[in-house]
């Protein structure tokens, strides 16, 4: 098991005949994931690295069972892409394109919503169901099988979080990119419970940063849990009212603090790495490794 | 923004402000406040609150003390920021301050409107009791009954002249927000004035990401120069205060990168994410802003995913050989093609690490030793 996608989960590509639509692809394809279409309007009938591209997601679906899209589409073109893919009944939109207007984003979540569609993003690296399926742009090698499930906000974070647990000899169940932005499609609530009911998944890595309430909210649930949960959060340095980098990572009116959301997770039960390559010591400490 | 861009925009969607306008030349005083005709008010246009106890408001009941006041106001520093620009405006009789806004709750992913009968300078130490907040619903947008409830709530009659306008800024002020991408629009204080209910200040901040389709907006741009320099580049750059130099790709590996030297007792001088699959032509120009920076030392955090380790190893050669290192430089390079990277680093003598913790720990000894 893992959550979210896995072995049978065929794949659209939006955007597919682009420049990282093309090379994401491949890239995909090379982990092993089922990519089945992309869509590209104008150029349907297209081939992308053996793959058929159509005009529309209708069009793709008529053809193919689609299970879960990956939107490539540029930041002015990507509320009708996702809204495309959420239309036509596809229940799991990984939105990769960063930049994209925050009223864009509450109209497409809110019909994500209405519809039962589970949006990642926008802004996410993706989500990898390690060994068996990858939708998104992280690097394809440091993702190996094993029982730990990661939730992040962050991209590279997590490529540093994952490369230390595989390093450790901790493979993932699923890592999933929920994305930087302030408005995204899934909370950190929505995925624990996933992982807490996953079979395969024995511990969960949770990787926040500063600003927003999102860790806080889901020490809530944390409490709750039966499986153990360490958690990292970026931004311990950051001066308040400095935007880095993250729409998300941004302390406002001593809310969102570093402290705040230790001390929420801590109280939870969750253990709190200080550093990015301490999280497999303490997974392996909770586990009883 | 600044104030009176942002009342310029509700003036357009018929929020009723103050009579008035903006001038960049203090001599214009006297004749906006002549135009005006009644005691006027000349505020400074910073990007900044605390205008008032700065001393960047003043009150005029003549032009010729009009003219004197923005005399005096023209040229001030308020918070490090120079004022270049007035509003001259009529001062208006206000008989009860309010406060109204509408921002986006990340948490609840829809907007939400706060709304308070209890507005002005002190908006942030009035009681939760006193505090409004309505979320709207996306699909719903700001239907009228959710308006009318709003001042219903806010205890302000339905049925008075206050009342009925109100119902209809609320909605107006929803309108801007959509229409415009903001982020936030803000009135405070939002005053009673005989039976006018008028906007006598504005906050819009409208949502970077949207200026593409928001064209005729006059744009404010807020960033230092370095910052702007970055974000021309397609990098997203803040200064610091401390004295080692940092670029990583990624905002949250960066961050990671900031508080790691933070653990072995350094500081950084800027937050540098240079993003995903940056070439070797835009890491070099990224260079040269840490470079600018002067550091102590300078540290280079990559995990390369879309990003090639040849490419940033490149970047650093083509800088050695232009404009040269004016500090020592750490390097953590690991990822797609790092071989080929470490080789040429190594060819200038730069030493590449496997783990962020042992170069960020060597960039803070070198900081300290370069004094």
């Amino acid at each position: 098991m893992a959550i979210i996608i896995n072995e049978n989960t065929n794949v659209l590509v939006m955007g597919m005949t682009g420049k990282q639509g093309t090379f994401h692809t491949k890239q995909m394809l090379d982990y092993g994931t089922k990519i089945v279409a992309g869509t590209s309007p104008g150029k349907g009938g297209a081939i992308v690295e053996g793959v058929p591209v159509y005009n529309s997601v209708r069009e793709a679906c008529e053809n193919h069972r689609i299970d879960a899209s990956v939107v490539f589409v540029p930041a002015g073109g990507t509320k009708d892409a996702a809204l495309e893919s959420i239309d036509a009944g596809v229940g799991v939109v990984v939105v990769v394109t960063e930049g994209v207007p925050v009223h864009d984003e509450i109209q497409m979540v809110a019909y994500a919503k209405r519809k039962g569609a589970i949006v990642l993003g926008p802004n996410t690296f993706g989500i990898v169901s390690s060994g068996k399926c990858k939708i998104g742009i992280p690097p394809n090698k440091y993702f190996v099988e094993g029982p730990v499930g990661v939730v992040a906000r962050s991209g590279t974070l997590t490529y540093e979080i994952v490369g230390n647990l595989t390093a450790s000899g901790l493979g993932q169940s699923t890592v999933v990119g929920m994305g930087g932005d302030r408005v995204v499609g899934t909370t950190f609530i929505d995925v624990l419970k996933m992982f807490e009911e996953d079979p395969l998944t024995k511990a969960v890595v949770l990787i926040g940063e500063i600003g927003g309430n999102a860790e806080e909210t889901a020490s809530e649930y944390i409490k709750t849990m039966s499986k153990p949960v360490v958690g990292y959060i970026a931004g311990k340095s950051a001066p308040p009212g400095k935007r880095m980098g993250h729409a998300g990572a941004i302390i406002e009116r001593g809310k969102g603090t570093f402290q705040g959301k230790v001390e929420a997770l801590t109280a939870a039960g969750a253990k709190v790495a200080t550093l990015p390559f301490e999280v497999p010591g303490l997974i392996k400490e909770m586990l009883g490794m | 923004m600044f104030e009176y861009m942002g009342k310029e925009i509700f003036a357009k969607f018929g929020l009723p402000v103050p009579q008035g306008r903006m001038i960049t030349d203090p001599a214009e005083a006297a004749t906006v406040a002549a135009e005006i005709g009644k005691p006027a008010v000349i505020k400074s246009q910073v990007l900044s609150g605390k205008r008032g106890k700065a001393g960047g408001i003043k009150f005029a009941d003549t032009p010729e003390q009009a003219a004197a006041a923005a005399k005096e106001i023209f040229g001030m520093t308020i918070q490090g920021l120079p004022v270049e620009r007035l509003l001259v405006e009529e001062k208006l009789k206000i008989d009860k301050e309010l406060y109204m806004s509408i921002t986006i709750d990340g948490a609840a992913k829809m907007p939400v409107l706060i709304a308070s009968a209890h507005g002005g300078m002190d908006i942030e130490e009035v009681d939760e009791e006193f505090i409004i907040k309505q979320h709207i619903d996306p699909e719903l947008g700001m239907q009228p009954f959710i308006a009318r409830d709003v001042v219903r709530r806010m205890g302000i009659p339905l049925s008075g002249p206050h009342g009925k306008e109100l119902v209809k800024i609320v909605q107006t002020l929803y309108k801007i927000f959509i229409q415009k991408d903001a982020e936030l629009v803000e009135i405070n204080p939002l005053v009673f004035s005989d039976d006018k209910v008028i906007a006598a200040d504005s906050k819009v901040t409208i949502d970077d990401d949207a200026l593409f389709r928001q064209k005729d907006l006059p744009y404010v741009e807020e960033r230092s120069a370095t910052e702007k320099a970055a974000k021309d580049l397609g990098l997203s750059f803040v200064d610091l205060e401390g004295n080692i130099a940092v670029m990583a790709n990624g905002a949250g590996i960066t961050m990671g990168t900031l508080d790691t030297l933070q653990y072995y007792g350094g500081a950084a001088a800027n937050f540098l994410d240079c993003g995903g699959g940056t070439g070797r032509e835009a890491t070099a120009k990224a260079l040269e802003l840490l470079i600018a920076k002067n550091p102590k030392s300078m540290i280079i955090n990559i995990f390369g995913g879309i990003t090639r380790c040849d490419q940033v190893a490149l970047a650093f050669k083509d800088i050695n050989e232009s404009v040269g290192f004016n500090c020592p430089v750490v390097i953590r390079l690991v990822g797609t093609n790092q071989d080929e990277g470490r080789a040429i680093l190594a060819s200038i003598g730069i030493e590449a690490f496997d783990f962020m913790a042992e170069a960020a720990e060597k960039a803070v000894k070198l900081a300290a030793a370069n004094v």
